[in-house]
């Protein structure tokens, strides 16, 4: 008897709630750090970017307006699936980052700690930065904050968990809806993450995460019309200057990012949460 | 024409204080630029009011590095209780130079004398008090302990509303701790140089403001210089794009205040005299040279008919003439070119089939000039509904029920205001959530104070100006 042989997996993308092949049909194989083959990923293109815009968009209607209490729940159910699937995280982390187990863990708990902080801000990020404005006239004035729309999300190349959900969790923590093009090489714990955004109760669509080349399919989210945000992390410093002149043409919000990888580890602030936040003023005249 | 007559009543155009000649600023000195001088006109008699040397693209260089070695020399090694109090100076001269500032204002720019004096200037300084008392509270203002200023900025303003715009660019930059290089608009350099002499006044260090006349290429050259570490525009989104592009892949924090086309939204329960009020305040106030005017009227299907006649007969009492006089309702427009443009739009309205009403007011032979001008049964697909006019235009739409009206007031790629008109206040609050704008007026219009942040969605820019939220435009954060 030999051993048993593993069942190979050829993983897809996750689009609108569902787990689509590519529409090209491409796939790419995924190694560990050291080239031992793992599984085949999703090689998504250019159709499948346009397909993730327009469910996100059609997700952000109701994703925005539920109300932060609700976001917030939904966000932590996010979390507790999380802590479920810790071990999955630490093999595939570990296996994928080349890290020792112990390290993997670490990395794996802090990603579900920043979970669960951005979880806590939906109800709280108004608050912070909303404002009743003394305004020299016989009118109430108040400002709030309210998300920018769709935010697309070049995820960091190398921190395949920690990094991704340091910059997926503020963008949905504002009631913005996004797509993610997942690091390159390291895609398995973002697949996983699908599955676990599927399984917990965040509506089709606010997270679409896209196995592919940030190179690639950069371009097309910073050119896109329907797309009012961007996070250009996982693309090589030397191309983010192309996508911001790309993203001029429809005046999108590119965050400025530092051009090698930060220290995820380090606490997160309210920086990234700002930055999907648009800030709305109401008036109204005071009378009787 | 209206029930009463009105005899002119002008105001002094000697309060203006008109010299012949006008030169950049730089470095607390007023220098000759190397650009070809231009002539600013009044645009409402077409008379040369005065020669202004204008910047060439060394002199921008030469500004910049007054700006820098004041920035680390002087301005930001300050402590933000001294920054203040120049800041508060500033307040003060602008108040007690106020009628020379409106005059000037309404020369240069075509603006009625009411407004120049009743609203630019008054709001100019309301924002060097504003900022003036954040200078030193910064700590406060949410952004952490201790925020840095971002360095030299490079600002560049519009021709509608010219030292206000100076003042929102001005005000905020220098209270967080930057210096700063500021082009004003072509058409309108006068009051940004009488600034400067305010500067020169309240002794503020030589070099922490410069101002540079001159034309796009001397923006361009601002914009793209290597030691600005700030961008700040106000003006079209054509230009507003071009700006995004040409700093792309620098580490330039920018921020764009562009164009808009906001939905003026009335329902059948509104007050329909208040209304019409606020809709001829949305459109007609500054020639409709506003970015945020009321360009669209949705107008509730069941009181469209009765509301257009109201507006009408309203807008037909608008008096239009010479800006001077204190009781002109609309002004000149800008420049024979905004003419042109706004001429061409409305074309566009009567070739695509909507219904143009236009007011029986006189106008003057000489200068520029475009009598209020409404058009009806406008469908959404039409350029006046579209695009922005930048003057005295508006386009009447209609709907029957709220979410409609969220749909056709959204359906733009601008965000930048709207307004609400109804008395039912939970309808209100929800409009408001509804509409993608950044300043939402219900049952008001064109309100604007230091204290309440403005900027758009969208196509129509990003950043704040105002409040706590705009200091972040400045700062390092």
């Amino acid at each position: 008897m030999s051993d048993r042989i593993s069942v190979a997996k050829t993983y897809k993308l996750y689009i609108g709630g569902k787990f689509p092949r590519s529409e090209s049909g491409r796939v790419y194989p995924v190694t560990d750090a050291k080239g031992k083959f793992l599984a085949n990923a999703s090689h998504a293109s250019r159709k499948d970017v346009r397909d993730a815009v327009s469910a996100a968009r059609k997700a952000f209607g109701g994703w925005s307006a539920a109300t932060a209490y609700n976001r917030g729940q939904v966000l932590y159910r996010v979390a507790e699936v999380l802590e479920g699937r810790r071990e999955q995280f630490v093999a595939e982390v570990s296996a994928s980052e080349g890290v020792a187990a112990k390290k993997a863990q670490s990395l794996v708990d802090a990603a579900i700690d920043r979970w669960v902080w951005y979880a806590g801000w939906t109800d709280k990020i108004a608050t912070v930065l909303g404002a009743a404005n003394p305004v020299a006239g016989p009118y109430f004035s108040f400002t709030v904050p309210e998300p920018t729309g769709v935010v697309g999300v070049l995820a960091p190349q190398q921190s395949s968990l920690l990094g991704l959900v340091s910059v997926l969790a503020p963008v949905l923590a504002t009631g913005s809806t996004a797509v993610v093009v997942s690091s390159a090489d390291r895609p398995l714990p973002a697949i996983t993450l699908s599955e676990v955004l599927a399984t917990s109760d965040l509506p089709g669509g606010v997270a679409n995460i896209l196995t592919g080349r940030a190179a690639e399919l950069g371009s097309w989210l910073a050119s896109h019309g329907d797309v009012n945000a961007l996070d250009p992390t996982g693309a090589e410093p030397s191309a983010r200057a192309d996508l911001a002149r790309d993203a001029a043409g429809t005046v999108k919000r590119v965050l400025t990012v530092p051009d090698a990888e930060p220290d995820w580890t380090a606490d997160a602030d309210i920086a990234r949460l700002r930055r999907y936040l648009e800030a709305k003023t109401v008036w109204h005249p005071l009378g009787v | 024409m209206g029930i009463f007559e009105y005899a002119p009543a002008p105001e002094s155009r000697d309060l203006a204080n008109l010299k012949p000649h006008y030169r950049p600023f730089v470095n607390g000195e007023f220098v000759d630029g190397s650009g070809e001088p231009l002539k600013t006109i009044n645009p409402a008699t077409e008379e040369v009011l005065a020669e202004v040397g204008t910047a060439s693209v060394s002199d921008v260089d030469t500004a910049v590095k007054a700006a820098r070695k004041a920035y680390t020399g002087v301005w930001s090694k300050m402590p933000g209780s001294e920054r203040a109090k120049y800041l508060f100076r500033i307040a003060r001269l602008i108040q007690e130079r106020s009628r020379e500032l409106a005059v000037l204002e309404s020369l240069d720019n075509g603006k009625p004398i009411k407004e120049s004096r009743d609203s630019d200037v008054p709001t100019a300084a309301a924002h060097f008090f504003y900022h003036a008392g954040w200078a030193d509270k910064l700590d406060y203002a949410g952004y952490g302990p201790n925020p840095k200023p971002l360095g030299v900025a490079g600002q560049v303003i519009p021709w509608n509303f010219p030292l206000l715009m100076l003042a929102w660019k001005i005000a905020p930059a220098l209270a967080t701790g930057n210096t700063v290089v500021l082009k004003p608009a072509e058409t309108t350099p006068l009051t940004a140089l009488v600034f400067a002499e305010i500067c020169r006044q309240a002794e503020l260090p030589p070099g922490v403001v410069n101002i540079l006349p001159g034309a796009g290429d001397i923006g361009a050259a601002l914009v793209g210089h290597g030691d600005v570490n700030k961008v700040a525009f106000t003006g079209s989104t054509e230009v507003g794009k071009a700006i995004q592009r040409q700093i792309a892949g620098t580490s330039k924090k920018l921020t764009l205040e562009l164009g808009g086309k906001a939905a003026n939204i009335v329902f059948d329960d509104a007050a329909l005299d208040q209304a019409v009020e606020g809709i001829v305040n949305g459109i007609f106030f500054n020639q409709g040279h506003v970015c945020c005017a009321g360009s669209r009227l949705l107008v509730q299907e069941s009181i469209a008919e009765e509301l257009l006649e109201k507006l009408r007969h309203r807008v037909s009492t608008l008096r239009l003439g010479d800006p001077l006089d204190k009781n002109t309702d609309i002004g000149a427009i800008n420049s024979a070119e905004q003419l042109a443009k706004i001429k061409g739009l409305v074309e566009s309205g009567d070739a695509e089939g909507a219904e143009r009403w236009t007011s029986p007011c006189p106008v003057p032979e000489r200068g520029f000039f475009f009598a209020p001008t409404v058009f009806s049964e406008v469908q959404q697909s039409m350029r006046i509904a579209r695009e922005e006019i930048f003057g005295p235009v508006l386009s009447v739409l209609t709907f029957r029920t709220p979410d409609e009206a969220v749909t056709k007031a959204n359906n733009t790629p601008y965000g930048l205001s709207a307004g609400i008109w109804t008395e039912k206040g939970s309808r209100i609050l929800w409009m408001a959530n509804q509409l993608r704008a950044g300043v939402v007026w219900a049952n008001t219009f064109n309100r604007f104070d230091p204290a309440a942040p403005f900027g758009g969605y969208q196509e129509s820019g990003f950043g704040r100006e105002g409040g706590r939220t705009g200091l972040e435009a400045y700062l390092d954060v």
